[in-house]
This record gives structure tokens, C-alpha cells and sequence, in this order.
């Protein structure tokens, strides 16, 4: 429809014309499936076509290394495309409970639409063991659109040094299958430092080894079993020319906090990217509640519901039953940790979450963020 | 039935009961309730996701057969399929979906905060009417307008008028146009259209707004659009009257199943004063007491929402429908070792009896066990008197039938 719409742009009305016919046509679908919206109806049958929520199909699973996979997405219609070096927010159903974590996008724009993250199960982690080790090809996953500035400028700098750590190398795999897969030969000079708990523990570790071994990027493996944590202070011994290089650099909080303090005392160029930590204080002791619209903050004890601490600071609440069986106070937990008082049991949120909570049976288990 | 409070020692069917029994009861009842929440997962979530999908799938088909229903095999065919649909959209999806029994898997389109049904009345005002005024005061006499819609005399103790006498006209019509006696009851039109200034509120006239609207694309959809989908086949008129009977078909078999939940006797009602400053356990028993289930095939369950488990729902209106099947074994352990009267019945026995409670409460207390074939004429004579004079002649010949029953009662024992 979109494409008829704009061949005809030229002549003018007629484009007018299509439009008119195409919102009404919409307003009839809109009143023939009520109290559904047509999109419902659309989903059952295309959930991947543009218009639609933004959602992907798992299309293949590939074992990187004993507890990382890449898994390859076909996206919907509207995904917008990355740069590489950028991650995507996806929605996964983990045991039936959509779960939300944001994942570095491991391919450049490939030929086939398709895009894929690479996964390094975790321990405990609910989301990462799940695509790793229980997701399967055919299976639908949310998506968000990519994000982030974690990306190569245009132009390149001429003389790169890339350093990762564990599944910090995740971005940097999708830069650099992105430079090596142009067809004009690259004139860039790059360094890629990464350290792994062992040699079999580094994902892409093949991949990586290829290039070196073709010269395009000069390849230094460090593993902890063997050559001990990376050290920033033995940088200027591994990258002689560490000087001429502007530095990317993704991996654990240590090794970028020290890396952003030397680079800095240096006054050498540096990107990093923080993967989000998801680790929420949940110590049961209450927190803080902010009622995030209303700009009300309380202070909520372990034992008193939200919805009386709210009330008790003096913001309107919706309230219902006040025993967790009528569901008419419910409201969005933007991130923090609430524990149900009934059982025991704590439900988090990390920042984007907006899990809904029952207020009348949850008490704050750390500093919580209310959307009210 | 009399309000459970009223009820003398020896039929008091709590009098058995120690306040610690009944906390205990109540432990017993949060530990099955956590059973289900420890095991919910991908099982369940799958189920009421394929579910959502067959429904869509066979009202699609049902609309798409109808747009031929000139044919009369089509219009059976697309009528049934669409009843069908209707019923399990409001009831295994609608309903429980409302009630927050799938928020647990934070999908925003099956949400009871999102969800919108198939109904005349709009779900916010719903969910206010009937998850937390009916499920909170369940069968608290003057507090639930489950109770009798506000319309009917459910309970001896309620004063008869013999306006009464047309309760089972109303109770049918009702069934009849059920979706439309829910709308009118969640915006509590007795009440509100009951003063000028009632009237004029501006929150009562925001949601008679918005359930209008409701209405209007209800009746659009229904009576117009799908209609006029199916002209070109000359198919008018069968495509209305199709819908027309789904949505009759839908109303009649939800209303009874709703009635059966609580309305058989035997099933107790509560006073006001009961309700305050009680416990999980007292809650609980409340619950227990005041619903009735129907016993049947998994079809039957399964058309009915679950609702046939309409106890272990009431216990815990927050899990999955699909568990309560699982659970309703255990929980009949507990009521029969707390020595309390599990009501299950078919659905035939259970509609038969509401019915009959309708019917006798519509009478004045006591004129059906009062009545046979022999006196009928007389007790005719009585009733016209009552329904005729003043309230003077009422509370006589009330006083009258009450000592007649009690004399009879009396005889049958001796």
C-alpha cells in the first residue's frame, strides 16, 4: 500500500486519493474485529510484517564455545539496521516470564537480512543459560531497535587497539567481520588484546585466529590460567605504539575503570562500552520509593506494602482490595526489587523493565522506582 | 438459607470450627495456593497462548462461513462456531485474563491491565465490579451485587414485596441480555440514576460514556460491518441474525454457569458485620462456603472458563485457570477434613436448583413448603391478598405461613 502510495505522489491527487481509501479501509478492519485492533489478527498469521511490534525468529543456534552460542535472527520488517559495535534489547520467555536483556549485535549487515547475538551463559543467569542452552530455532523473541554509540567513526582511524575481555569481544566481532567483509582491501593497522579465562574459553577464538593468521589484525591472546589478569601497566610492553592508537574497549568493570584512569592520565583516545549490570540490591531491609511521575520520594520499610507507603507520602494510589486479589493497584516497577509479603518471593526490575506489580502485597526489598 | 450469622447452633455449619483450626485451614489452603506458583512456567504460558490463538482462529472461520449464511448449512455451521467462540473469549480467556490470572508472564498483550472483551460492558469497570467488589465481598449480603444483580431477593431475611413475584421474569430476561445486565450493574444504574445528582456526577457520566461507546461498537460490529460484509452474497439478514443468536447463546449459557457458582442452595450468605477485621482464615472460609462447583467432563470445564471450579477460583482467583482441575482434589481434602459441605453437582442440577431458589424467594417465606395440590386454591387466595393489600395483610399472613411450616416441620420429625 505504502509503495502505491508514494509512486503516485507525483501526480498529486490521486496519492490524496489512495490515502483516504487506505485510513478508511483501516477504519472498517478497526470496527469489524473490535474489541481487537487489526493488528491482533494480523499477528496470528505475520507476526514478522512491517506495522508489527518488533519481534524476531530464531533461525539457527551455533555453539561458540562449552557455554556460548550465537544465535541468528531473522528480525521483522521494521527493523531499522545497526552499525556494528551497537546491542539490541530482546524479550525472551524463560520458563513462561518474558525476561528483557540487552545483547551486543555480533554480525555486520549481512546479505540475508539476518542479525544475530552472540550469548555467554552466565551462572544463574535465567535469560543467557536459556538462549544457550533450552532456546531452539523456530522460536519467537522480542526485539528491541539497536542502540548505542560503541560504533567505528567514518572515517576510520588508521591505527586501532582493541581490547575485550570474555564476552566483552562481542562487539568487536561484528566491527570486525564488518571491515573484513568489504571488498576493497583494508588499509587499517589493528591491534585486538583479549583476555579469557583459558584458550578454549575465547568465543570466536577460530574466527579471531583466522584473521591473524591472514595478517589483518595482529592478535594477542591472553589467558588468565596461564598468563594472569591483564594488566594495564604492561600495555606500553604488548602495544609498543600504544601512543598512535585510538583504543575500543569492552570487557569487565575493573579492566575499563583502569583503562579509562590510564588512558586519561595519558590523554590517549578511548571508547568503552559498559555492558549493564543487572544486579539489584535486594537486601529486604526496604529502600527507598520513588513515585517517579508525582516526584514523590518515601521511604518504604520490608514490611509495609507500597501502595500504603505511597499513600502515606501522600500520592494519590490506585488501590482496590488490599489483598492481592482484585489486581486494581497495580502499577509499573521501573527498576529496584520488591518482595511479595505473602510468600516471600522478589520480583526485580532492571531500568526499561516496567514489570506491573500489585502494590498492596509488595514491600520495597531495596530502592525501588514506581511509574505513578 | 438465612445469613450465615443468623444461623442457630445445630445448623451453623462453622459452629464446629476453633479460631486456630481456622488459621490453620488457612496455612493449608496458602501452602496448595504456592504449589501452583512454585510450579507455574512455559507449560502453562503455552496454554493459554494457543488458546488465545484457536479462539482467533475459529471466530475468523466462524465470520468467514457466515459471509455465505444465506446457505443454511452455513449459517448453522457459522453460528455455532461463532457461540462457540464468544463463550470461550469471555470466559477461559476474558475472564480469567482480567483477573490477573497470566500478569505473571509480563506480556503486554495478555495483561489484565490491557485486555479488552467481547462484552458490553468495558473491562476497567469490570474488573472494579467484579474482582474487587464481588471477589473481595463474596456473598456479603448488601455489599456484593453478585447477590441478585441489586435486582433480585436472594435471601429469607431480605423483606419480600410482591414485586418479587416477577424475579423469575427478570432473572430470565436478564440471561437473555446478560452482557447488558453486567454493563448496567458495573455502572450501578439503580443507584446512579436514583438522584438528580447522582445522575449529573461527573465520574457516573465519564463511565456511562465510555460504556456507550463500548456498547456502540459492540452492536457496529455485530449488527452492522459483518452484516454488510456478507450483502454481496445476499446474506444480510442471515449474518445479523447469526449474531443475534451467538450473542444470545453466549449470554444464556454464561449466565448460568454464573448463577451456578452461587446461587444453588445450600451455598451461604454473609452479614455486613461479618466481614470486618477478618483473618486470611476467615476469608478463606468465607470463600469456601459461598461457591458451588460443577462437576463434568474437561469440555465442560473448559466452556465454563473453569468457572465450574468456581470454589478453588474463589480461593484463589489469581492462578492460572488451567491448574484448577489439579488443585480441586486437594482442596475437597481440606473441606472434608475441616468437616465443611463441598457443593458439586452437574450443570443441569446446579441451574435446576438456583432456578428453584429464584422461584422460591420470588414467594413469600415459606409459601412453596407450605403449598401442595390439595390447598393450592387457598394458598392462591393468600397470595393475592398479600400481593393486592397493604403491608398490614402482609406481615399477617406472613406470620400465618411461617407457623404453618414450622407446625408441619414440627409433625414430619414427630
Amino acid at each position: 500500500m505504502t509503495s502505491v502510495g508514494l509512486m503516485r505522489t507525483a501526480n498529486g491527487e490521486p496519492a490524496v486519493r489512495s490515502l483516504a481509501l487506505r485510513d478508511r479501509l483501516m477504519r472498517v478492519a478497526e470496527a469489524a474485529v473490535t474489541p481487537l485492533v487489526p493488528a491482533d489478527v494480523l499477528d496470528i498469521f505475520h507476526p514478522l510484517r512491517s506495522g508489527a511490534d518488533l519481534r524476531a525468529r530464531i533461525v539457527s543456534i551455533v555453539p561458540e564455545t562449552a557455554d556460548a552460542a550465537t544465535i541468528v535472527l531473522k528480525p521483522g520488517k521494521d527493523w531499522a539496521g545497526h552499525v556494528p559495535g551497537q546491542y539490541v534489547r530482546v524479550g525472551v520467555d524463560v520458563d513462561g516470564v518474558r525476561l528483557w536483556r540487552t545483547y551486543s549485535l555480533t554480525h555486520g549487515p549481512r546479505a540475508d537480512g539476518h542479525i544475530s547475538i552472540t550469548v555467554k551463559a552466565i551462572p544463574d543467569g535465567a535469560v543467557s543459560n536459556h538462549l544457550v542452552r533450552r532456546a531452539r530455532a523456530g522460536q519467537m523473541i522480542q526485539l528491541g531497535q539497536a542502540e548505542g554509540d560503541f560504533v567505528l567513526p567514518d572515517p576510520r582511524p588508521e591505527k586501532l587497539l582493541l581490547v575485550t575481555a570474555g564476552s566483552g569481544v562481542t562487539p568487536v566481532i561484528g566491527m570486525l567481520r564488518n571491515l573484513f567483509s568489504r571488498a576493497e582491501p583494508l588499509d587499517s593497522d589493528i591491534v585486538l588484546l583479549h583476555s579469557a579465562l583459558s584458550r578454549s574459553e575465547v568465543i570466536f577464538g577460530r574466527e579471531l585466529r583466522a584473521y591473524a593468521a591472514e595478517g589483518r589484525v595482529r592478535l594477542v591472546e591472553m589467558h588468565t590460567d596461564v598468563h594472569g589478569m591483564l594488566d594495564v601497566h604492561d600495555l606500553d610492553s604488548i602495544v609498543p605504539d600504544l601512543a598512535e592508537r585510538t583504543t575500543y574497549a569492552c570487557g569487565p568493570v575493573g579492566l575499563l575503570d583502569a583503562l579509562e584512569e590510564h588512558h586519561t592520565a595519558r590523554g590517549l583516545p578511548l571508547h568503552i562500552e559498559r555492558f549493564r549490570t543487572a544486579v539489584v540490591a535486594t537486601d529486604g531491609e526496604g529502600g527507598t520509593v520513588t513515585f517517579g511521575r508525582s516526584g514523590i520520594i518515601v521511604d518504604g520499610d520490608g514490611a509495609t506494602p507500597i501502595l500504603d507507603v505511597g499513600e502515606s507520602g501522600g500520592v494519590l494510589m490506585p488501590s482496590g482490595c488490599r489483598m492481592g486479589v482484585c489486581f486494581g493497584c497495580v502499577l509499573p516497577l521501573r527498576s529496584g526489587a520488591v518482595r511479595d509479603l505473602r510468600n516471600g518471593e522478589v520480583t526485580v526490575a532492571a531500568p526499561g523493565d516496567g514489570v506491573i506489580i500489585q502494590t498492596c502485597i509488595n514491600a520495597a526489598a531495596g530502592p525501588c522506582d514506581i511509574d505513578h | 438459607m438465612t445469613v450465615l450469622q443468623k444461623k442457630t447452633e445445630s445448623t451453623n455449619p462453622i459452629a464446629h470450627l476453633s479460631d486456630e483450626e481456622i488459621e490453620r485451614l488457612g496455612v493449608e489452603l496458602d501452602a496448595i495456593r504456592q504449589s501452583i506458583l512454585d510450579s507455574r512456567g512455559e507449560r502453562d504460558s503455552a496454554y493459554i497462548r494457543t488458546v488465545i490463538d484457536a479462539q482467533r482462529k475459529l471466530e475468523l472461520a466462524s465470520r468467514a462461513v457466515l459471509l455465505a449464511s444465506a446457505f443454511p448449512p452455513a449459517w448453522v455451521i457459522g453460528t455455532a462456531g461463532l457461540s462457540v467462540a464468544k463463550i470461550i473469549e469471555n470466559m477461559e480467556i476474558g475472564h480469567n485474563v482480567m483477573h490477573g490470572q497470566w500478569d505473571w508472564m509480563r506480556d503486554p498483550k495478555i495483561h489484565s491491565t490491557t485486555w479488552e472483551w467481547d462484552n458490553a460492558s468495558p473491562s476497567d469497570q469490570w474488573k472494579h465490579s467484579h474482582n474487587e467488589l464481588h471477589h473481595t465481598y463474596t456473598n456479603v449480603v448488601g455489599k456484593d451485587n453478585d447477590l441478585g444483580y441489586g435486582i433480585m431477593r436472594v435471601d429469607e431475611d431480605q423483606r419480600w414485596y410482591p414485586l418479587y413475584l416477577a424475579q423469575p421474569l427478570w432473572n430470565f430476561i436478564n440471561a437473555c441480555f446478560f452482557e447488558y445486565g453486567i454493563a448496567a450493574y458495573d455502572l450501578e444504574l439503580g443507584k446512579n440514576l436514583s438522584s438528580e445528582k447522582r445522575r449529573q456526577a461527573p465520574e457516573f457520566k465519564a463511565r456511562a460514556k465510555q460504556t456507550l461507546k463500548k456498547i456502540r461498537n459492540q452492536v457496529r460490529k455485530d449488527y452492522v460491518v459483518h452484516p454488510l460484509m456478507s450483502l454481496p452474497t445476499g446474506s444480510f439478514v442471515p449474518t445479523l441474525a447469526a449474531n443475534f443468536t451467538a450473542n444470545l447463546v453466549r449470554n444464556l449459557w454464561t449466565h448460568s454457569v454464573i448463577m451456578c457458582g452461587h446461587f444453588p442452595e445450600g451455598v451461604e450468605t454473609f452479614e455486613r458485620t461479618s466481614i470486618e477485621g477478618e483473618t486470611r482464615g476467615e476469608w478463606y472460609l468465607r470463600q469456601m462456603l459461598g461457591s458451588a462447583n460443577i462437576s463434568g467432563s474437561k469440555a465442560m470445564h473448559f466452556m465454563t472458563g473453569n468457572l465450574s471450579h468456581q470454589i478453588e477460583h474463589h480461593l484463589f482467583p489469581d492462578l492460572p485457570s488451567n491448574r484448577y482441575a489439579e488443585i480441586a482434589p486437594q482442596v475437597q481434602d481440606v473441606f472434608q477434613r475441616y468437616g465443611l459441605s463441598y457443593h458439586m453437582a452437574p450443570l443441569p442440577q446446579q441451574v435446576a436448583s438456583a432456578w428453584h431458589k429464584v422461584v422460591r424467594l420470588s414467594l413469600p417465606n415459606d409459601f412453596l413448603a407450605t403449598t401442595n395440590a390439595k390447598n393450592l386454591p387457598s394458598q392462591l387466595k393468600v397470595l393475592f391478598a398479600m400481593t393486592t393489600k397493604g403491608p398490614k395483610v402482609r406481615r399477617a399472613a406472613q406470620a400465618r405461613l411461617t407457623q404453618q411450616a414450622r407446625r408441619a416441620k414440627v409433625a414430619a420429625a414427630a
